[in-house]
């Protein structure tokens, strides 16, 4: 397993989000994290990410603990996040952001050959590089939160909600994106309340519900689980 | 008075302003920075600028630095030990009085800066004392430089192109450099920031030393320019500047630039036209007022960055 997650604990203060929770991700697969708000789903990347500590459990990364590190040095050990609300900066041209991706990049070559993929894969923010990214539409900034998090050349890419707010045409156009950058050999872990669209995209999906893990399986099994199908697909 | 008389007392209090607006700038440089990253108003930094101008005037004679090198490389090689210094200084405070207390709330990193200002005020009364202290006149050749029939002294343009060397570099490190976009980054989102790898541990230990950095470059400054030194100058200077980082716009770092000077020339010419003995007021009726008219300051909401 690439990455694994073992009875993950972590409390916000007192409040205890996650109850313990297992998780796997194999290499070159996209898995996706289902379930309400406040189900504990971002919490989950930020744990993967080292930006909430785990209060108890281990998250292991090809093996080695990765929940010791600070979070800058997961970024190193190719571990990258597009976060919930996307978190651009926004009074840095889009080229920055950009650029800030590849901040654990020393390679000069290798930074300037995945922005050049990156820029083929969003023209749109080859067109904008020169703007403020505070002045991108909605879906303009969640290719840049993606496109930022590629440059630093992830093993696996973290999504939070890509699709949050979105058009339905412009989610097609990110989830379509997301399959070719898994494609091209990144693995992907995709948090959605679009259950349906997340399901049809992703290899396999745990369903999350206040903190513990209720459902995991193949995305087609779950696609027709009647659980799954009642609490978050809408019934039939 | 002849036309040409006015001319030249303007154009003298003109040049005296910006100098000392360098300095102010200076100052207010490294309040600006250091709420870009932590949202605090490091109460300390006047003190910072104290130290400055007492290592200078330490390093100068211990060191009898200027019966070595003397003139305008002695003053070079003495800016660079006291920026060094002073840096080290901000390292050291950041990493005992301010992160300790960076997940409580705000209140405490507040407390906590005036206790380091008044423990620095203190330490250096006891190590120097409280009377005044007079910085060697003779550091460079007491000559006058004719500009367009305009005779100015050499210190003060010295001061003047040093603080505006100083600023561009600045700006040009925050703008164009790797770790000058990390600071840019960090001020707007730490924990996108840390997304994108960056240590901002490391972005805050640079801002405080660069901020402390320029302030004792300022103090040192004060010490050549105005030969005497007291171990309460920090309080006021640091009051001033504070004064130029809002009217520039907090945490905006042209903003304190152009906050500095402004402020600097708005002083002289009211201490020239209006009356020296309302020098003070007039800085503190102009943090008044843009607290009124422009709370943002001028650059505040132009350039919202918060840096």
């Amino acid at each position: 397993m690439l990455l694994e997650i073992k009875d993950l604990h972590v409390k916000y203060g007192n409040v205890e989000v996650l109850h313990g929770i297992n998780l796997e991700v194999g290499e070159g697969e996209i898995v996706t994290i289902l379930g309400a708000n406040g189900a504990g789903k971002s919490t989950t990347l930020l744990a993967i990410s080292g930006l909430v500590k785990a209060s108890q459990g281990e998250i292991l990364f090809e093996g080695r603990p990765l929940h010791k590190l600070p979070a800058h040095q997961v970024v190193k050990a190719r571990i990258s996040q597009s976060p919930e609300g996307r978190r651009v900066f926004g009074t840095l041209t889009v080229q920055e952001n950009i650029n800030l991706g590849a901040y654990t990049i020393t390679d000069k070559e290798q930074i300037a050959r995945t922005r050049k993929w990156i820029y083929e894969l969003f023209p749109r923010l080859d067109e904008r590089k020169h703007q403020l990214a505070g002045t991108l539409s909605g879906g303009e900034q969640q290719m840049l939160a993606i496109g930022r998090a590629l440059m630093s050349d992830p093993k696996i890419l973290l999504l939070d909600e890509p699709s949050l707010g979105l058009a339905p045409l412009l989610v097609k156009a990110i989830f379509q994106t997301i399959q070719e950058i898994n494609a091209s050999g990144v693995t992907v872990v995709l948090v959605e309340q679009n259950a349906k669209a997340a399901l049809r995209l992703a290899h396999r999906g745990y369903v999350l519900e206040v903190g513990n893990i209720i459902l995991s399986g193949q995305a087609d099994d779950l696609l027709t689980n009647p659980e799954v199908l009642d609490a978050y697909l809408g019934g039939s | 008075m002849g036309l040409w008389s006015l001319m030249e007392q303007f154009f003298q209090q003109l040049t005296n302003g910006l100098a000392v607006g360098g300095i102010y700038a200076l100052i207010a440089l490294g309040y600006t920075m250091v709420y870009g990253v932590l949202k605090l108003i490091n109460f300390a930094h006047g003190d910072l600028f104290t130290i400055g101008a007492y290592l200078g005037l330490t390093l100068l004679t211990s060191l009898a630095l200027n019966d070595y090198v003397g003139g305008f490389l002695g003053l070079f090689i003495l800016a660079v030990m006291v920026m060094g210094l002073v840096g080290i200084i901000g390292i050291l405070l950041e990493r005992t009085a301010y992160r300790p207390l960076r997940q409580s709330p705000r209140l405490s990193a507040v407390v906590s800066a005036l206790g380091a200002s008044i423990f620095f005020q203190n330490a250096i009364m006891l190590i120097y004392g409280a009377k005044f202290y007079v910085y060697p006149q003779d550091l460079l050749p007491v000559v006058p430089i004719n500009i367009f029939g305009l005779s100015i002294p050499l210190m003060r343009i010295i001061i003047l192109l040093a603080s505006v060397v100083m600023m561009i570099a600045l700006y040009l490190f925050v703008q164009k450099t790797k770790i000058g976009t990390a600071i840019r980054a960090a001020a707007i989102d730490q924990g996108a920031a840390r997304l994108m790898g960056i240590d901002v541990n490391f972005v805050i230990m640079i801002v405080f030393f660069i901020g402390p950095a320029l302030g004792g470059a300022a103090g040192l400054m004060v010490g050549v320019y105005y030969g005497q030194i007291n171990f309460t100058m920090g309080w006021i200077y640091g009051l001033k500047a504070f004064t130029a980082a809002i009217l520039g716009g907090i945490g905006n770092i042209p903003g304190a630039m152009v906050g500095g000077l402004l402020l600097g020339v708005i002083e002289a010419l009211g201490a020239a036209y209006i009356s020296i003995a309302w020098k003070d007021a007039i800085a503190f009726f102009v943090l008044i007022l843009i607290l009124i008219v422009r709370p943002t300051g001028l650059l505040g909401e132009r350039v919202a960055e918060k840096i």
